[in-house]
């Protein structure tokens, strides 16, 4: 036989007992060839495109399951950010109506979430950006299926603090119109948003790309956790060994499922994001890969060390693996759809400065965390700038995620509900940066993005 | 005509007839065995087997299927899977 028997249980056990799975399917779809002068026609166009797309990666993606036995959780679509294709309607209500389009297509195809619905702002506004803005809390509490992003920072032209003004209080209008104000989990704001992110909420597809482009979100925390569990002893550098070893594997296996999708669409294949994504499941999460390499709880002093180790190493098995390597890949530290994230949180042992802290070396930002809902919105604004701030200056994506829950105090318990998770309201520092906040302006951009 | 080759792995315990079981569930679909293996690991009995699919009017869900009913009533788990993602994640 060519493979050992231990190599064949190795994948089967992969799947069977450490929830192995393609988190993500994304198909990227660009929708500027629908942008019709009459909103009719060009809404009917939308539906047309995403409904035939999305029905033909289901179905994709369903033989593929079959044939390789490894699951595919989600199928999703991203699609050219709305606010590019917006730009000619004369109506006021022209993003909501589009939004409902997108909405109703997604659900007829079978799809359960559609990315797009934002803007690329971090220099300036147009007038169908700041329409867009202005339409957000609509469009969060009463469509299902529809997220957004909005990038509002980057390396080369600094972070619009007009636009974090306006996103302070637009998340808090989200939150007050959704229970629990999970209409904010279907939103993320960046710094140097990538163009191919697999992943929602913050999944588009960017204007460089081509007509299609088939993303995959390969996953494998309960991977990673079972080789770290089994070499509970050995050194750092050895760690690191076992966990690229085992990247590299799940990279490969993502790439072949990836293509072999693209190609039995007959559209491009684009990328493998190797973030390791935690899910609600006990043993899925990253917060316990972390414990088992030997910090007591998440937050503890090691633990940004430890990630770092982590997430390097997934990166480089992932890069041997895949010549597609791209989207977020980093590690995902979502507070409440990681069951150790959440018991660190309870536990006091995890605080959002410290979340802060672990986003600068690996993670993708500050993601899925529930603050108390009396925030005021300049500290939420002040929050998000912090966040972007170490995306900014240190040429990374980081996004922020955060869910002001109405009603609800530090410490209060919130379930948001299946993938969502649960978790416990965080404490927020009470001092103020209102007018630090206020000035606005345009954050200029760092020194180290002049480079030519 | 190129090989259609399929790993078919099962675990579980080990008792009188596993192997003939399958063997024959696969014979009676025209699917050639290639290669057989079987091994006690972690206190379990663990087999794979290595068939070739081409000539057959079967695809793998419907394989998966049909040995569902051995792996109920012998309390096994027996997975189906393309040999290609055996060879992406195990060999450079």
């Amino acid at each position: 036989m060519e493979y050992s028997i231990e190599e064949v249980m190795e994948t089967v056990k992969m799947t069977l007992y450490h929830n192995f799975d393609i988190r993500t399917v994304t198909l990227g779809i660009n929708l500027k060839d629908c942008i019709h002068s009459d909103i009719d026609v060009f809404k009917s166009n939308l539906y047309d495109r995403v409904t035939n797309y999305g029905k033909k990666l289901v179905a994709a993606a369903e033989k593929l399951e079959e044939k390789y036995g490894i699951p595919i959780i989600n199928k999703r679509i991203s699609v050219t950010p709305i606010s590019l294709i917006i730009e000619a309607c004369a109506e006021e209500d022209a993003p909501i109506q589009i939004a409902k389009t997108l909405d109703w297509a997604v659900k007829d195809a079978g799809i359960d979430f559609i990315g797009g619905y934002g803007a690329l702002v971090q220099k300036g506004m147009t007038r169908a950006d700041a329409k867009l803005i202005d339409s957000l809390p609509e469009v969060f509490s009463s469509t299902e299926r529809v997220c957004g992003f909005l990038n509002v920072a980057s390396t080369v032209s600094g972070m619009n603090m007009d636009a974090v003004i306006r996103l302070g209080k637009i998340i808090k209008d989200i939150a007050n119109r959704t229970e629990n104000g999970i209409g904010c989990t279907k939103f993320a704001v960046f710094a140097n948003a990538p163009e191919d992110n697999p992943f929602m909420a913050g999944a588009f597809h960017g204007v460089g790309e081509p007509d299609f482009s088939l993303n995959i979100g390969i996953s494998g925390p309960g991977v990673v956790r079972s080789v770290v569990e089994k070499n509970r002893d050995c050194d750092l550098t050895a760690l690191s060994g076992v966990i690229k070893r085992t990247a590299f594997k799940i990279t490969r296996a993502g790439e072949l499922i990836g293509r072999e999708l693209a190609s039995n669409m007959n559209v491009p294949f684009g990328i493998v994001d190797i973030s390791l994504a935690s899910t609600t499941k006990v043993g899925d999460s990253v917060a316990g890969i972390v414990e088992l390499m030997g910090v007591e709880k998440m937050g503890a002093p090691g633990s940004t060390a430890a990630l770092a180790l982590l997430i390097d190493a997934v990166k480089k098995g992932g890069a041997m693996a895949s010549g597609n390597v791209g989207g977020l890949s980093g590690t995902f530290i979502p507070v409440s759809e990681d069951s150790g994230m959440n018991a660190a949180v309870k536990a006091g042992a995890l605080s959002i400065e410290k979340l802060e802290a672990l986003t600068a070396v690996c993670s993708v930002g500050l993601d899925m965390i529930a603050i108390p809902g009396d925030t005021s919105a300049e500290t939420i604004s002040a929050i998000i700038a912090d966040e972007l701030s170490i995306g900014m200056v240190n040429n990374k994506t980081t996004g922020v995620r955060l869910i002001p829950v109405p009603g609800k105090y530090a410490g209060d318990y919130v379930n948001f509900g299946g993938l969502l998770g649960e978790t416990y309201v965080m404490d927020i520092s009470t001092f103020s940066s209102y007018d630090f906040i206020l000035r606005g302006g345009r954050m200029p951009s760092p020194i180290t993005s002049m480079r030519n | 005509m190129s090989k259609y080759l399929v790993f078919i792995t099962v675990i579980g315990k080990d008792q009188k007839g596993i192997i003939a079981r399958i063997s024959n569930a696969v014979f009676r679909h025209n699917i050639n065995i290639e290669d057989l293996n079987q091994k006690v690991m972690e206190g379990y009995f663990v087999m794979t087997m290595l068939v070739d699919m081409s000539d057959s009017a079967m695809t793998i869900p419907e394989l998966k299927k049909e040995l569902s009913v051995i792996e109920k009533e012998m309390g096994l788990s027996i997975q189906v899977q393309h040999e290609d993602i055996f060879k992406a994640m195990h060999r450079v």
